[in-house]
């Protein structure tokens, strides 16, 4: 038998039918919606007349444009209000599971998925979002579709699409210390570009892989979609079951589960479309400098003499310059790439016991509500609170700015999400990606300042 | 619902040459909130069409009077970004047909196509020539889009490229079908796959 990659183990078992020009009847095993890319949808299958076809296969969840301050409270905003009421209204006339501002399961869609056990291994999974990515980490086919193919899967649980093709990204070794997951696919993009996995599936696979946690697998897998693939995966291993087996919706028959889980990987032999090799030990804290995710260097380099003009006109940088010690305004902490559990237990231990810089301001938006309570079981807002940050409530928030959480024109904001577009943040806003300890570091420093140094100690 | 049906078209076109446009400002997030798909034309590129005052920026090539037609011509990696439909709802809404780039971002592409929206994808050599024919001619250059033939037409001098469409999805264009009313038809299908998988 030939050789497979784990894309096509799990692929192939999905495919209902195959169409003339290959593209594909795939059959969806779970989809998560929101009220951003989903009302379009249901209103297209009302016009339709026909209902939802698999309701127990969908999760709902508000998270894009929800505030992150009094959410016990009546919405302010007329336009969100009706976006998050006509969810609410959707699920319930057609019987899906919502989970909204007050649920203490709400939280951004490709937190709570994965949170609650709901994203498995061998799933196909989709939603209305790009970063749909993120639950590749498990060891499932997870993309993002635009809003007719929402309605697609609502109407009868499949897609047509076409097989992606095949990319292995090995990374060879252990990461350095004070280096993270967020580093890592950092460092990927600025290698192969912001277009470089168009058309392919990445199966990010190494040591290094292989050691990081749940959490920061999640935040590889998640900017899979920024380097243009389809999506990211990781083949399940003990350190999946492991988390899958606490979560609420684990299968009941656990072990029998992990059995079939277990032959979910790549065969030895199987040959990949592309195949990239990275040492581990050359990925050092990194930062973007310009206006896409692939705009990223070594916190102590300087900005490439190539990097495009209109970029660097726009966040007010010059090539052969050093980012080190510019002044820094906001700092965002959050977003489906670093706003779980781990990342605010790492932030805590960073800066316990010392102070945040008067002139920046610091967001802290836990992804979930489940990552909320745990910061307080933890004790973790206290330590919070006594450095000067604030603790908001979960939500998308200033990760794309359609609250209203938004960058001030002009300003600097270090930010542990995934996009530094143009106007991401806001109007004007000028955007650098970092993981959590860069971040924690120009929150305390009020300019950007190489974390590795600032928390010697501590690491 | 269906789509428009796409038959062949003969247009100017409109120069947008930069690379890696993004879905953010092809429409900007802050426009997302309406529940339904009408009007998002108005704010396609909004923050590259319009000041913060509002006031049309002259030197963007959607406000020069000499740019116009249903064909827009773009720099590499166009639509990357958020899998938001509503990038391709804009386009469309502004009267766009076709979409023009020597590659697309994957999601924006399949947005495109549910969309009666073609991306045509054409090599970066013919793509510079298309964008040649545009300034030299100030904008009056015209162009023909043949999806029956798959063929992308610079009229004025009849340079030719082939450009490939996904077969099942040109036939949906060209009858103006959508893949709802095809995964319909075959939910018989669909339920005995879940039943054998189970
Ligand atoms: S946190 Fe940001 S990237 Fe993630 S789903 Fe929300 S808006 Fe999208």
């Amino acid at each position: 038998m030939k050789a497979m990659t784990l894309l096509d183990k799990i692929w192939d078992r999905h495919v209902v039918r195959t169409e003339d020009g290959g593209r594909c009847v795939l059959f969806i095993d779970r989809h998560y919606i929101h009220e951003v890319t989903s009302p379009v949808a249901f209103a297209n299958l009302d016009k339709r007349g026909i209902p939802v076809a698999r309701p127990l296969r969908t999760t709902a969840t508000a998270d894009h444009n929800v505030p992150t301050t009094g959410q016990e409270l009546p919405l302010d905003d007329p336009k969100a209000r009706t976006q998050i009421e006509t969810l609410a209204n959707n699920c319930r006339k057609h019987g899906i599971n919502y989970f909204g501002m007050q649920h203490p399961n709400q939280g951004i869609v490709h937190i709570i998925g994965p949170e609650q056990g709901f994203t498995q291994p061998g799933m196909t999974i989709v939603c209305g979002d790009s970063h749909t990515s993120t639950h590749g980490a498990f060891g499932a086919i997870a993309f993002g579709v635009g809003t007719s193919e929402v309605e697609m899967v609502l109407a009868s649980q499949c897609l047509i699409q076409e097989k992606p093709k095949s990319m292995r990204i090995t990374i060879n070794g252990l990461l350095n210390k004070g280096v993270g997951a967020k580093d890592l696919i950092l460092y990927i993009i600025s290698r192969i570009s912001t277009s470089g996995g168009t058309g392919h599936f990445i199966e990010f696979a190494g040591e290094a892989v292989r050691s990081l946690s749940m959490d920061g697998r999640m935040t590889l897998c998640n900017m899979a979609i920024e380097c243009g693939a389809r999506g990211g995966m990781i083949a399940p291993d003990e350190t999946t079951f492991e988390y899958l087996r606490h979560t609420a919706n684990a299968p009941a028959d656990f072990s029998y589960a992990v059995e079939k889980w277990r032959l979910l990987k790549s065969d030895p032999d199987a040959v990949f479309d592309r195949e990239y090799v990275f040492e581990a030990t050359d990925v050092p804290v990194m930062i973007t400098y310009g206006t896409n995710p692939g705009m990223a260097i070594n916190i102590n380099g300087t900005v490439p003499a190539n990097a495009p003009a209109d970029a660097l006109a726009y966040m007010g940088f010059r090539s052969g310059e050093t980012l080190l010690g510019k002044a820094i305004d906001y700092v965002f902490i959050g977003s489906c790439t670093n706003g779980r559990i781990e990342d605010f237990r790492l932030l805590a231990r960073l800066v316990r016991g010392r102070k945040k810089a008067e002139n920046v301001t610091v967001w802290l938006v836990p992804g979930s509500k489940k990552v909320e309570a745990l910061i307080r079981q933890e004790g973790l807002d206290q330590i919070l609170d006594a450095a000067g940050f604030s603790l908001r409530q979960p939500g998308c928030s200033a990760c794309l700015a359609m609250n209203r959480d938004k960058i001030p024109q002009g300003c600097y904001c270090m930010s542990t999400s995934n996009r530094n577009f143009e106007g991401r943040q806001g109007p004007g806003a000028k955007t650098i990606l970092a993981g959590v300890p860069a971040a924690a570091a120009a929150a305390l420093t009020g300019k950007i300042t190489d974390p590795r140094i600032l928390f010697n100690t501590i690491y | 619902m269906s789509i428009q049906k796409f038959s062949t078209i003969i247009s100017t076109a409109v120069p947008l040459k930069v690379q890696n446009i993004d879905t953010d400002q092809i429409i900007p997030a802050r426009f997302l909130t309406s529940v339904e798909r009408k009007g998002f034309g108005e704010n396609l590129f909004r923050d590259w069409r319009f000041d913060s005052q509002d006031n049309k920026i002259a030197s963007f090539p959607l406000n020069d009077p000499r740019y116009s037609g249903s064909i827009l011509v773009t720099g590499d990696h166009f639509g990357c970004g958020s899998s938001r439909e509503h990038a391709a709802w804009a386009l469309y809404d502004y009267g766009f047909r076709v979409v023009v780039s020597s590659s697309f971002a994957d999601i924006f592409r399949n947005n495109a196509l549910n969309v009666g929206l073609l991306p045509v994808k054409v090599s970066e050599t013919f793509l510079a020539r298309i964008f040649t024919a545009i300034y030299e001619n100030s904008g009056m250059a015209q162009f023909r889009v043949d999806l029956e033939s798959q063929t992308f037409t610079i009229l004025g001098n009849g340079d030719t490229e082939y450009f490939n469409v996904d077969s099942y999805k040109k036939r949906c264009l060209l009858m103006g079908y959508d893949d709802v009313d095809y995964l319909l038809s075959i939910g018989n299908q669909i339920e005995d796959f879940e039943k054998e998988n189970e």
